[in-house]
Parts: C-alpha cells; sequence; structure tokens
C-alpha cells in the first residue's frame, strides 16, 4: 500500500456542504467589485433564475426526467405573491409561502400521469402542460391583468418594506445558499441514490426495490417548488408580473440554462443562469435580435456544450492536475 | 343548425393546415425519429416571404414559388447544420435543438420582415359562396383542395417511386436501409425538404383567412403535434384524420364553450391523449426492450 493510498484512509470525513464554502465566500465578496445598484440588480436576477435551474436540475440531473413546461411554476408562484395580497388580502409573506403549496399540489396532481410518459411523449406533455398554465394567466384578466399583466405588492417583513437592490441581492443570495445546501442534502439521501438509479435504468432500479413513481413524482413536486419559489422572488424583485414569466420561452430558457451550465451540477445551475442572464444584459444594443440570439444560444448548448461548462472545467483541471 | 354548419366549415379548414403541418411532422419523424418543432417556423416563413415579395412587387404566382423554394432551403439549412451535426444526440435533446431552431428563425423574421400581421388577397375573391345558411370563403374550398392535392400527390410519391421506397425503407430501419445502399443522409435531408416545401404551401393558403406573422410557427407547431399525437405518431392517415378532428374540436369549441380557451384545445387534446391511449387513435402499442 503506498502511502498516498494510506494516507487517503485518514482523512478527514468531509461534510459535504463545505463543498459550498468558496461559493458563499465569493458571493460575499462579489458585492466589492460592483460599481452601481444595477449589478446587484442582474445578480439578483441570477440568484432567482439558478434557484429555478436548481430544481430543474435536480428533475434533469439526477432523476432524468425533463421538464419543458416549468416556468408554469414560477408562473404559479408569481401570481400567487401578486393575486394573494392584491385580491385575496392574503399577506404576502404567506402568499409567497401558499404560492409554493400550491405549485407543489399541483405537480402531485398532474406529476403521476405525466411522469409515466417518456422521451418526446414527456417532453411534450409537460410542454402542453406549461403552454397550458401560461393561456389561464393570460385569459383569467380579472385576477391576473391578462396580457397586460398586473402590479405586484411590496413585500413587507416586520414593517420593514424590502426595496433596493442590494438588500434583494442578499436575500436572493441566501435563498440560493440554502436552497443549493437543500439540494445537496437531498442528492447525497437513499432518494438521491435511488434517482439516480431510475437515471441510469429505470427498470433496474425497479428490480433493486425503488419504487420508481413515487421518487420521481417528489422529485417532481421538489423541483416545482424551486420553480414556484423563483417566480414569487422575480415577481416581487420586478413589482409587476405578465404571463411571459410562465410561457413556452422561459421554459426553454430554464432547460437551457441547465444543460449549459452543467446537468447534475449544483453551482452548474448558477453558471448557466448567469451566462443566460448576463448575455442579453450584454446585448441590450441589439434588442431586437433578442429572439434570434436566443434561438442560436439553446440550439449552439444543446449542439456543441451537452457536457455542460461546470463538469467541462472540472474534467479538465482532473487532468491537467499532476 | 346553420351555426353548427358555420363551425364545422371553419374547423375543416383551419383542420386541413393542421393536417398538413401534421403530414410535415410525420415525414420528417419517420425518417429521422426527430420530433421538429420547427415545422410551424415553416408555414409563417411561407406566408411571409410571399407576402413580403408582393409588397416588393412580385406577381403573386412568382412570390409564392420563391417562398417554398426559400422555406425548402431552410428546411435542408436546418438538417444539414443542426440536425447531422448533432447525430448521436437522445430524442429530448433533439427536441430541444428544434425549438432552438423554431426561436431563432422567428428572431430572424423580426428583423427580416416586422412585427405586424400581414395578409394575401385571395385566389377566388372574398365573395362568400352559401350553404345551408352558412357562408364559405372561396380561400377554404382552395384550402381543403390544396391539402387534399398534398396529401395524395405526398402519398403517390411514397407509395409508388423508388425514392419513396427508399424513405420507407429508411423510416423502418436506418442501418438495414443503409446497408442495402440507400444514402439515409439523402433520404433524411429530402424528408427535411419535402416537408418543409408542404409547410410553405400551408402558409401561402392559409394566410388570406387567419393573416401571419412572425411569430404564427410556435403555436402552430404544437397544435400540428397535438394532432399528430391524436393519431398516432408516425401514422400518416392518422396525421391528416387528427388534424382535421382538432380542427374541428377547436372550432366547436371555440363556438359553443369559449373563443379566448379556443389555443388550450390542443393541449387539453395532447394531455388526454397520452394519459388515456399513449399510442393515438391509429398507432399501435410500442413495447420497450430491456
Amino acid at each position: 500500500m503506498s502511502v498516498l493510498a494510506l494516507l487517503d484512509r485518514f482523512r478527514l470525513p468531509q461534510h459535504r456542504l463545505v463543498s459550498l464554502l468558496p461559493l458563499a465566500a465569493l458571493i460575499l465578496l462579489l458585492p466589492l467589485l460592483f460599481p452601481s445598484a444595477y449589478y446587484y440588480r442582474v445578480a439578483a436576477l441570477i440568484f432567482i433564475f439558478a434557484i429555478a435551474g436548481l430544481g430543474l436540475n435536480l428533475l434533469m440531473g439526477f432523476a432524468g426526467q425533463v421538464s419543458l413546461g416549468h416556468a408554469g411554476f414560477m408562473g404559479v408562484g408569481a401570481y400567487a405573491v401578486a393575486i394573494g395580497p392584491s385580491h385575496l388580502g392574503i399577506p404576502p409573506l404567506l402568499s409567497f409561502v401558499l404560492g409554493a403549496l400550491l405549485s407543489a399540489l399541483v405537480a402531485f396532481v398532474v406529476g403521476r400521469p405525466i411522469l409515466r410518459l417518456k422521451g418526446h411523449y414527456l417532453a411534450v406533455a409537460t410542454l402542453g402542460f406549461g403552454v397550458l398554465l401560461a393561456i389561464v394567466f393570460t385569459n383569467e384578466a380579472n385576477w391576473t391583468g391578462g396580457p397586460d399583466g398586473m402590479t405586484v405588492p411590496r413585500l413587507i417583513l416586520f414593517h420593514w418594506p424590502l426595496r433596493g437592490a442590494e438588500t434583494w441581492y442578499w436575500i436572493l443570495a441566501a435563498s440560493f445558499l440554502v436552497g443549493a445546501a437543500l439540494a445537496l442534502n437531498l442528492i447525497d439521501s437513499p432518494t438521491g441514490r435511488a434517482l439516480r438509479a431510475i437515471h441510469d435504468s429505470e427498470i433496474a432500479a425497479r428490480v433493486l426495490g425503488v419504487d420508481v413513481a413515487e421518487k420521481k413524482l417528489m422529485i417532481f413536486i421538489v423541483s416545482a417548488v424551486y420553480a414556484s419559489v423563483a417566480g414569487s422572488y422575480l415577481a416581487l424583485i420586478n413589482g409587476y408580473i405578465t404571463p411571459d414569466v410562465s410561457g413556452f420561452l422561459r421554459s426553454i430558457e430554464l432547460v437551457a440554462m441547465v444543460v449549459l451550465g452543467g446537468m447534475g451540477s449544483v453551482v452548474g445551475s448558477l453558471v448557466g443562469s448567469a451566462v443566460l442572464v448576463i448575455l442579453p444584459q450584454a446585448l441590450t444594443l441589439f434588442h431586437d435580435y433578442e429572439h434570434l440570439v436566443l434561438g442560436l444560444i439553446v440550439m449552439g448548448v444543446m449542439i456543441f456544450l451537452r457536457g455542460g461548462i461546470v463538469p467541462s472545467v472540472a474534467a479538465a483541471l482532473r487532468g491537467w492536475r499532476p | 343548425m346553420a351555426e353548427f354548419l358555420q363551425f364545422v366549415f371553419s374547423g375543416l379548414t383551419v383542420g386541413a393546415i393542421y393536417a398538413l403541418v401534421a403530414i410535415g411532422f410525420t415525414l420528417i419523424y419517420n425518417a429521422s425519429d426527430v420530433v421538429n418543432f420547427a415545422q410551424g417556423e415553416f408555414v409563417m416563413l411561407g406566408g411571409l416571404t410571399t407576402v413580403f415579395l408582393g409588397y416588393a412587387g412580385v406577381p403573386l404566382p412568382l412570390a409564392a414559388l420563391v417562398a417554398v423554394l426559400l422555406t425548402t432551403a431552410v428546411g435542408l439549412a436546418l438538417y444539414r447544420f443542426a440536425i447531422m451535426t448533432a447525430r448521436e444526440a437522445n430524442a429530448v435533446t433533439l427536441i430541444i435543438i428544434t425549438i432552438g431552431a423554431s426561436i431563432f428563425l422567428r428572431g430572424v423574421a423580426e428583423v427580416v420582415f416586422d412585427k405586424r400581421f400581414h395578409s394575401l388577397p385571395p385566389l377566388f375573391g372574398s365573395d362568400p359562396i352559401r350553404v345551408g345558411g352558412a357562408a364559405i370563403l372561396p380561400q377554404s374550398l382552395l384550402v381543403l383542395a390544396g391539402a387534399l392535392i398534398i396529401v395524395v400527390l405526398l402519398w403517390a410519391f411514397i407509395d409508388r417511386t423508388l425514392f419513396g421506397k427508399a424513405v420507407i425503407a429508411t423510416s423502418a430501419n436506418r442501418v438495414a436501409a443503409r446497408l442495402v445502399g440507400i444514402d439515409t443522409r439523402i433520404i433524411v435531408g429530402a424528408c427535411f425538404a419535402l416537408s418543409a416545401a408542404i409547410g410553405a404551401i400551408a402558409g401561402i393558403l392559409i394566410t388570406p383567412i387567419t393573416l401571419t406573422s412572425y411569430n404564427a410557427g410556435t403555436l402552430l407547431a404544437l397544435k400540428g403535434f397535438a394532432a399528430v399525437m391524436l393519431g398516432g405518431i408516425g401514422s400518416a392517415a392518422g396525421a391528416v384524420v387528427g388534424g382535421v378532428l382538432l380542427g374541428l374540436l377547436e372550432a366547436l369549441a371555440a363556438g359553443y364553450v369559449s373563443a379566448s380557451y379556443k389555443d388550450a384545445v390542443a393541449f387539453l387534446v395532447i394531455l388526454a391523449v397520452l394519459f388515456a391511449m399513449p399510442q393515438g387513435l391509429f398507432g399501435r402499442a410500442k413495447f420497450e426492450r430491456v
């Protein structure tokens, strides 16, 4: 036995959340480089989509199930914080939680029949479900303001109204880290292992005693809650919401983020979100070319970057290390 | 009764277009297993290119011909540069690639053309023909006749020519087709070109009735796909029946239930078919080998 292998045996057991520490440090130090509030806002948006990406990544990267309708759940969360306070008199914070619960309920109801499907049938069913939700948000104008959208009341925490990009930066950074920690916990749990088994082979997993349908449904619900929370945050930070939040393009953007960052990589969700949030901001000069560029990105990512940025870089670093 | 008849006529007209989109889907799916979500953009490109060439002073028949050729070239380019480059990708990745292509083409249309709605003059005027109290536009009959001719020609082409037999061989088993000397890349490319051309013709036929704009494609693609699901994926007859049925369902739902939820019908159909009878009306059940 070599000395190295011996050392390896006595290595301290590393806690899984330790991997989040460098990320937390980065988030803490990053604002030192921000010259204006605009940067805080862009960073906050990145965290929002990264939260949705985390959930979708659990579904796609670990369980191997695709969803082309996840923006629908973002819509549920977003309209919950908009409709709850202004139409039903429910406090914003409670609306936020109720939105997440409602998303979980919707995911629970549609999840079982949808997740029975595979391949392009699954893709199309989730896509149809997402578009259906967007149609409802567009048509129920009495509640949602229709295609023009509606304003979202400001979130008030203990008589302290939340405003300013800087405040949102810290709230969303913390939310992202909590979301990432929960995701890492889930991945490392027996459920996480079962999900990876399902990803490799559903039949093999079933033979080993995994309740495939139940595990898939569970992760679908979890990912719906992540999307709903992200949608609520998006509505609150913008103070305004239109049915576009739940639209088809949004769903595709979410999938592109997950694949671009790296399937199954928690950090990848953040990287993918950063690329797809920053790029349009950098391209505001070419506003008319928005769809053109988005289409090119989606195609390019799916054709050339299927491995994802973070896993590719990680592999390169591992190979480079002596 | 007149009302019902009116809904049926408008349902048949739109249904014929859905059927053409669904045929395009089926052609590509059978040849290559790709579910092509850019199919609706072919329809949009055919309509809009004709409109704008017409604005530029090109006589409409020539404009229509150029539009069909251009869309065919776009279909070929989609196959050559997107699908062929990503050969070894799985079904879901390919779907997302075609969705990306659809967003891209929509983006190109919004830059090259504009964001407004456009129409074409109907070929035989706009005086409606009265049938049993309902009014039919001459253009509707043209759409139905056009769809019928395309379906018959396509059937004859696939069933009666050597090239068509190569298409059937390719869709049955690509490896075996290659082993007997068929260049499957040419066959699949031809299927992309053919369904782009069919889409473009559908777009030109329907534009005088429903108008068209840069973003008309996405919804059409989704509805064409709903038609495919309804008929059973991979079945050409199913695609036609599914398209007409979906058009009828939509028109009746718009007339008797709610016009604003007309577009939801297609998605309810998709979900209902997938949940209740995943093989569609004409498809056969698939079994998975381990």
